[in-house]
């Protein structure tokens, strides 16, 4: 079997988010990077199919030269090859980002043969589109659902699991396909020395990526207006039990 | 402008975010009509009405008897070019942003998810949410049919003042079998009663829970209140409780009527998957903790003193 993992550098998530003076990016200076994490959980997903199944994983982004870090990481848990897609590092809208994903896909498929499935993360970290993993398998014809939190793959098909208020949502579709996976699917492997040592040594593929933009384009992020409220302290420890139930009641839930 | 709103619903129901899209559609548009795919949604006309839907488009199609999110697409696509629409929203749901992304790819045109206000005009301008709500982006929109949807959470839902006429048009479009390969094809049904996403009072513990066990006092607090329990991430990734409970950016997002974040600090992707709850509570050992600055009313202390405290004075006045 021959999986595809499409993931995202993003700055690490749950720092604090500062926006330049420009207010073009993330200001990073003080910052990590990191997989997106729904899209590292899709690339854990597919390194545990192809244990369980046989065969190679490859993991691809659309980024700047220096995603190859992230490609890397990736590689270090047990992926097998790498596709960096490159771009300045500007923002790419998702109808660019999808086209220029399709059209790799279309010539790593060509030279190497067809990929069962493609995982995409649900939604970025960042720029939250939920879409380009959508436009990817409606460009290559190719059935996809989002929102994935269980993968069986038989003999044929895939039977993707989503999860609902209530339970889950079962969907069966036949290979070749394409999901769009969420956190909590598996618990990510961290890298060990060994990994770590091995992907150094992979190959990371360098394709200079062509932009086509939609329609969509960015003027200039905003940080939000401040959340912060003044804080009733209704005391410490055990003792503030009656008064915290005083609130339950006067909001009426109790 | 002809405006269409795509009404997310599962077998006739709808939750709480479709009615508040509505709401915002209705602002951009008075002339703004529903779209219902799936003759099981055929009864929502009239509540689709009373939010101000002049007209609702029933899709039928024996293709459309569960959902399907390609197969919604299509047929979406097919009615925007039979109405002439030149918008076409809904909201930013797990479902409502997948079926806009199917129908942006069906039509060939951009789709800008998650948007809290938008300016229309020959090209529309926007603010959307990034990273979950703790960035915002301005946005424009340059495209002959304007796709959106609208971040859950941040209007109000209101009926209209006077409700509109909401009359049924049949819509059959043509699908063959293959549209349909992603439908559903089972169900599996593991929580009964209060869930997380609807529950009117969530506690949720973080860090300071400590194990897997530390979790029982916030589950009896949340059965006395007829709440459910919520977590964070530190919680999941320690594999204390299962990723469904997990509130946040790559989790669930909350809007309850009274919040409770046990040993919670309140890291940013958390607070966006519980900021539009109407009352935040926070228990914390640590006054400087963002969760208890932001929060609106706070105890300092250690949860497992405070929360059996809770219940035992609950208990009390219960009799």
């Amino acid at each position: 079997m021959r999986i595809l993992t499409c993931v995202k550098r993003v700055p690490s998530p749950g720092a604090r988010i500062v926006v330049t003076a420009d207010g073009q990016a993330v200001d990073t200076n003080m910052l990590g990077f990191a997989v997106s994490p729904h899209e590292e959980c899709a690339a854990e997903e597919a390194i545990q199919q192809i244990e369980q199944h046989g065969g190679s994983s490859t993991v691809m982004t659309l980024g700047p030269a220096a995603a190859e870090e992230q490609l890397r990481t990736i590689m270090s848990v047990g992926v097998d090859g790498a596709v960096l897609l490159a771009t300045d590092g500007s923002d790419w809208d998702p109808m660019a980002t999808a086209r220029a994903l399709a059209t790799a896909i279309g010539e790593l498929e060509a030279a190497g043969g067809e990929f069962d499935l493609i995982f995409f993360g649900n939604e970025s970290a960042d720029s939250g589109g939920y879409q380009v993993g959508v436009r990817v398998a409606r460009a290559l014809g190719r059935p996809i659902v989002s929102g994935i939190k269980g993968v069986d793959v038989g003999d044929g098909e895939v039977t993707a699991r989503r999860d609902t208020a209530s339970g889950a949502e079962v969907y069966q579709l036949p290979l070749p396909a394409v999901l769009a996976i969420k956190e909590g699917i598996n618990l990510p492997r961290y890298p060990t020395l060994k990994g770590r040592l091995g992907a150094k040594k992979k190959e990371v593929t360098v394709i200079e990526a062509a932009r086509e933009p939609g329609g969509q384009s960015m003027v200039t992020l905003v940080t939000p207006p401040s959340h912060e409220t003044p804080t009733e302290v209704l005391g410490s420890g055990a003792a503030a039990a009656p008064a915290l139930v005083d609130v339950l009641e006067r909001i009426g839930v109790l | 402008m002809s405006t269409l709103y795509v009404v997310d619903h599962d077998r006739g129901e709808i939750a709480d975010p479709v009615l508040e899209g509505l709401t915002a559609a209705r602002a951009l548009d008075a002339g703004v009509a529903a779209v219902t795919v799936g003759a099981a949604a055929d009864g929502l006309a009239g509540a689709l009405a009373e939010y101000g839907a002049a007209a609702v488009h029933q899709i039928h199609h024996d293709e459309l008897r569960d959902y399907a999110p390609a197969a919604w697409g299509d047929a979406i696509a097919q009615l925007v070019e039979s109405t002439g629409a030149t918008a076409v929203l809904s909201v930013g749901s797990e479902r409502g942003n997948e079926v806009m992304a199917h129908l942006g790819a069906a039509l060939d045109l951009p789709v800008v998810a998650n948007c809290i206000e938008i300016d229309p005009g020959d090209i529309w301008e926007m603010t959307r949410v990034r990273w979950g709500g703790s960035l915002h982006e301005r946005a424009r929109l340059d495209a002959p049919i304007k796709l959106a949807t609208f971040a859950p959470h941040t209007t109000e839902a209101a009926p209209a003042e006077t409700p509109a006429a909401g009359t049924a048009v049949e819509f059959v479009p043509d699908l063959g079998p293959e549209a349909a390969i992603t439908r559903i094809v089972d169900r599996v049904i593991t929580e009964e009663g209060v869930t997380l996403a609807t529950a009117p009072v969530v506690i949720a513990g973080g860090r300071g829970v400590g194990s897997e066990e530390g979790f029982a006092p916030l589950d009896e607090l949340a059965a006395l209140l007829g709440g459910a329990v919520g977590c964070s991430r530190v919680v999941t990734n320690n594999g204390w409780r299962n990723h469904k409970f997990q509130v946040g950016q790559t989790g669930t997002v909350i809007a309850p009527e009274v919040y409770i974040g046990c040993g919670i600090s309140g890291a940013i992707q958390h607070w966006v998957g519980m900021m539009a709850s109407k009352n935040v509570i926070a228990v914390n050992t640590d006054p400087d903790a963002p969760m208890v600055t932001k929060a609106d009313y706070a105890v300092i202390g250690d949860l497992h003193e405070v929360v059996p405290a809770v219940i035992e004075e609950i208990k009390r006045r219960r009799g």
